[in-house]
């Protein structure tokens, strides 16, 4: 039994790991992948293509080999230092998820009818004023399903961060396995379940908020 | 010079000239009626006219007041755009509400924000003459200006609520000024877009179509709201299906095919003694549809 809480607490500090990868890969990739939304719709056409290019190539790659590139490649080709390890596993998940959010939100933003546009500018109004006062509320509708499920896929791939010696969950549970007890790497699912659990209900509770309105 | 005047206005898509050069004017408190097949060009020289297209050539002035040249489109900036439009409203086929907004939030939205521009704008001319006062009396000048400004803002909110309500109730809507736009129906949202298009007073209001988006027992109501609309103040060109309302509403018809406008008249000149073939065809072929 004390076994049981002792390796409870150490999945435990393991899954704290997990969520500061998670929740930093969240902060950084919302706004960086708006930023990439709009280079990717942007009238400027070498931007456009650019950013096109660096989508394809990020989404075209497994994350595990961008994890490997982030932390190794400065060192190997430039003979700079090494990275924090969890620090590169975070540039790397940053860099990744923007790329899927960009597609989202543009996804998003391109469903939104002309008429919208149209309608604010014939009543005066900048640009930002339409993209902030009336198109962004139905752009973030329109997401939450799609982004709620990248969000829910992002908790576990935060397990890719182990092919680094990052000490997240899995990695800690692994541990057990090569020391001969398996059953830790089973109850990690508990800790994975609990916190998809909440989101679950968190995003539940999001689009019901927005439910007052019909797009 | 009349009140609205449309010179030469010329647009092409790619190889398609949808305007072959219409020129017409409008007097102040007149109502023109658009009609024509689709395709005619109809809609795009009403979304000319609220500068949602550029044309290719032409000019436009209203009040007698250049506001379009086609020659110096380069040279105009956004926010000069955005003030000549205020000359104009539009109507829309398929509405255009905001549907995250209340029926009153989706009117007043854009008086709101003007009132905010406005309002940044006296604060910063506030703020100068603070700066320039010597040193001693700028505290009691900046609590004089914070009553002015609350004063302000106050009037504002007033004057938007005033009117906002008072457009709701002229298009029949004052009770449904809390609904969203899904619970309306699409009677009721062309009545809510009309308010909303009134809301900044254009000197012209445009309508695109604004029945044929809606079922034909609905259309009644938005084409009462129309009507009512008329006065000696209110200038409005409409783009329309309903032969029977451009006749009894209008002050003027224009036909238009193929880009050119092809007969122009008194209602009575247009329908009962059409000069040119095509308009014949066209006013029997939309009687056909009537009876079919």
């Amino acid at each position: 039994m004390e076994q049981f809480w002792q390796i409870s607490l150490d999945l435990l500090r393991g899954f704290g790991v997990t969520c500061q990868i998670f929740a930093a890969t969240l902060v950084f990739a919302l706004p960086l992948g708006l930023v990439l939304a709009f280079g990717s719709m942007s009238r400027f056409k070498p931007l456009k293509y650019v950013v096109k290019v660096f989508v394809w190539i990020i989404r075209g790659t497994p994350l595990m080999l961008q994890i490997l590139v982030i932390y190794y490649g400065p060192a190997l080709l430039f003979g700079w230092g090494f990275l924090e390890r969890v620090v590169a596993v975070i540039v790397a998940f940053v860099i990744n998820y923007a790329c899927y959010f960009s597609e989202i939100y543009r996804g998003g933003i391109e469903s939104i009818s002309k008429g919208q546009y149209e309608a604010g500018q014939v009543l005066g109004m900048t640009r930002t004023q339409i993209f902030f006062r009336v198109v962004l509320l139905q752009v973030i509708k329109r997401i939450v399903p799609p982004m709620s499920n990248e969000v829910i896929t992002l908790v576990k791939d935060t397990s890719l961060a182990r092919i680094i010696v990052v000490e997240e969950i899995l990695k800690i549970a692994y541990d057990y396995t090569i020391k001969g007890l398996i059953w830790p790497l089973f109850y990690t699912a508990v800790y994975y379940l609990i916190f998809v659990g909440i989101l679950t209900l968190l995003f539940g509770f999001i689009e019901k908020k927005l439910n007052y309105f019909k797009v | 010079m009349a009140f609205l005047e449309v010179q030469n206005f010329r647009k092409r898509f790619g190889d398609n000239e949808v305007l072959k050069g219409i020129s017409f004017s409008l007097e102040k408190g007149e109502v023109l009626a658009i009609i024509g097949s689709s395709g005619g060009g109809k809609t795009t020289l009403l979304r000319c006219l609220n500068f949602l297209e550029t044309p290719d050539e032409g000019t436009l002035s209203v009040g007698g007041r250049l506001l379009f040249d086609a020659a110096e489109k380069r040279t105009y900036t956004d926010a000069q755009i955005r003030e000549k439009r205020l000359h104009f409203g539009l109507v829309f086929q398929q509405f255009n509400l905001f549907p995250q907004y209340t029926v009153y939030k989706n009117v007043a939205l854009a008086q709101t924000l003007l009132a905010k521009r406005e309002l940044r704008e006296k604060k910063a001319d506030l703020r100068a003459v603070c700066k320039a006062a010597p040193k001693e009396d700028r505290k009691r000048l900046k609590a004089e200006q914070k009553g002015i400004v609350a004063d302000l803002r106050d009037g504002m909110q007033r004057r938007i609520a005033d009117r906002t309500e008072g457009l709701l109730a002229r298009v029949g809507l004052a009770e449904k000024r809390d609904a969203y736009p899904f619970e309306l129906s699409g009677g009721q949202q062309q009545r809510v877009a009309i308010a909303r298009a009134l809301a900044l007073e254009p000197d012209i209001l445009c309508f695109d179509e604004p029945t044929s988006a809606l079922d034909p027992e609905l259309t009644g109501e938005v084409l009462k709201v129309i009507k009512g609309l008329k006065s000696s103040e209110s200038t409005m060109i409409v783009v329309t299906h309903e032969m029977g309302f451009a006749r009894s509403v209008a002050d003027r018809v224009l036909f238009i095919a193929d880009g050119v406008i092809e007969e122009e008249g008194t209602p009575e000149e247009v329908f009962d003694s059409p000069k040119s073939e095509k308009t014949r065809a066209f006013l029997q072929k939309s009687l056909e549809d009537v009876f079919a």
